[in-house]
């Protein structure tokens, strides 16, 4: 689904990602792991081209989104990306948020918008916050609403840019559960997370990021299990 | 006390004076108008194409900037009444020092406010932008439906404020013979020999800086109001 070739990123004289290649199949759930300023989230943020990349390329369904030709704004509908920030739109209502996209896009009138916002609330049991402000809700209920908000434009994959660092502690796990919901429902994911049990129980595959590239990546019982790389190792006996 | 009130007698009421306050006062405020809508919108341009040149490569747009980042460093490096000096004496077609005042002011405050608009839509967190264009929306979409209406908030009271100051600066406008309130009051000043025409050109400007106050504090509270939820 997701096809990326020898992906390279410089920030100024900084090169963050030394040629990164990676295959993401349909059904997938893959964790990105390892430690800051490893460029796993610069990784993950160029995949839906909110970083452009120095070199390389990337192929998402078969079509090659780095090249210059391609509609970018027509290839980030099908990608839902959640930030560590959530990124809500303090301007606009809850219901606002979620329907902006679809309705500004033509994809879905006013109305249908506002009953596909409906059914998501209600799934996270949030529907009496859709005409409240993101200011009025918790971290977690923040973070809920913008993976709610990423799910209304119906996408094939979805994005996690850390999702629950910047939450408290007990906001955590309702965050957590939701998007363990969204991946039992079959979505392909990709996730950057500093969550190693979570990670280890949701992940279907696990990456490890250290100085711009993958240093070892498999199964989640393997990868934590019996770690082969040196790095991994002292990082794991760091955050486990 | 009765010195005052003939002073104030002869400063206003004596000959129909207090006309001429008005006669001023009009063109004041005429120019104060006429150049803030001109400011307005040549300050959104030039922020316009400032905050779109970050990061681009079309040639145009770069082009564009090095005009406009010039256009501002000139304007807020050089003093107004030479402007207007440049304008008067240089654009001699122009029918009347009243327009040279439109075109100097307009262009004066359009520099500052291409500043206040500039920052007030780069201090939208950049993750607003993000989370728009992640969505698909396309960055002119996202700047009109998330980033514009989160900048207003910043952008309207320091809007406002110029607009005083612009106001105020206007005084300058007779030294290319325009007859502000300013210079009016000085000829008055010709007629009664004592400054108190001075006082009532004073009190006449106090008065509006005043009134905008007011109005750019309720609109700072009614923004306040909205953050909070």
């Amino acid at each position: 689904m997701i096809e990326v070739k020898n992906l390279l990123k410089n920030f100024g004289d900084l090169t963050v990602l030394k040629g990164v290649s990676e295959t993401i199949k349909p059904g997938e759930k893959v964790a990105i792991v390892g430690p800051s300023g490893s460029g796993k989230s610069t990784f993950l943020r160029c995949l839906n081209l909110l970083e452009t990349p120095t070199g390389g390329e990337i192929w998402f369904d078969g079509e090659e989104i780095t090249s210059p030709r391609c509609d970018v704004d027509k290839v980030r509908r099908k990608m839902g990306m959640v930030f560590q920030h959530f990124n809500l739109f303090p301007n606009l209502t809850i219901q606002r948020n979620i329907t902006l996209a679809p309705v500004k896009l033509g994809l879905q009138t006013q109305q249908q918008a506002n009953e596909t916002a409906d059914t998501l609330l209600r799934r996270i049991g949030l529907a009496d916050k859709a005409d409240t402000y993101p200011a009025m809700l918790s971290g977690g209920q923040k973070q809920r609403i913008a993976i709610v908000r990423a799910l209304a434009m119906n996408p094939q994959v979805m994005l996690f840019d850390e999702p629950t660092s910047a939450l408290d502690p007990e906001m955590v796990g309702e965050v957590l559960d939701l998007i363990r919901e969204v991946a039992d429902a079959g979505m392909t994911m990709v996730i950057v997370t500093h969550e190693m049990h979570f990670a280890r129980e949701v992940a279907t595959r696990v990456l490890f990021m250290d100085e711009g590239v993958i240093r070892e990546q498999n199964t989640p019982e393997a990868l934590f299990g019996s770690p082969q790389d040196e790095r991994l190792q002292s990082f794991l006996s760091k955050v486990l | 006390m009765q010195t005052i009130l003939d002073n104030l007698y002869g400063a206003l009421i004596r000959e129909n004076r207090w006309q001429l306050y008005l006669q001023g006062l009009a063109i004041t405020l005429q120019i104060t108008l006429v150049a803030c809508l001109i400011g307005i919108v040549l300050g959104m341009l030039v922020a316009v194409v400032k905050i779109y040149a970050v990061g681009s490569r079309n040639p145009v747009l770069k082009a564009l900037n090095v005009i406009c980042n010039f256009y501002t460093t000139v304007i807020r490096g050089t003093p107004m009444v030479l402007q207007l000096l440049i304008i008067y004496f240089g654009l001699t077609f122009l029918p009347s020092g009243v327009v040279a005042c439109y075109i100097g002011f307009g262009i004066n405050s359009g520099a500052y406010a291409s500043e206040i608009f500039r920052g007030g839509i780069n201090s939208v967190d950049a993750g607003q932008m993000e989370a728009g264009r992640s969505l698909g929306l396309s960055r002119n979409s996202t700047m009109r439906y998330i980033v514009m209406p989160q900048a207003v908030k910043n952008i309207l009271p320091s809007l406002f404020n110029e607009l005083i100051s612009l106001l105020k600066e206007t005084s300058i406008a007779g030294y290319i013979a325009v007859n502000d309130l300013t210079k009016l009051s000085n000829g008055i000043k010709g007629r009664t020999l004592n400054i108190y025409p001075l006082f009532v050109a004073g009190a006449l400007y106090l008065l509006l800086t005043v009134l905008l106050t007011q109005v750019q504090r309720w609109i700072e509270r009614r923004f306040a109001r909205s953050d909070r939820g």
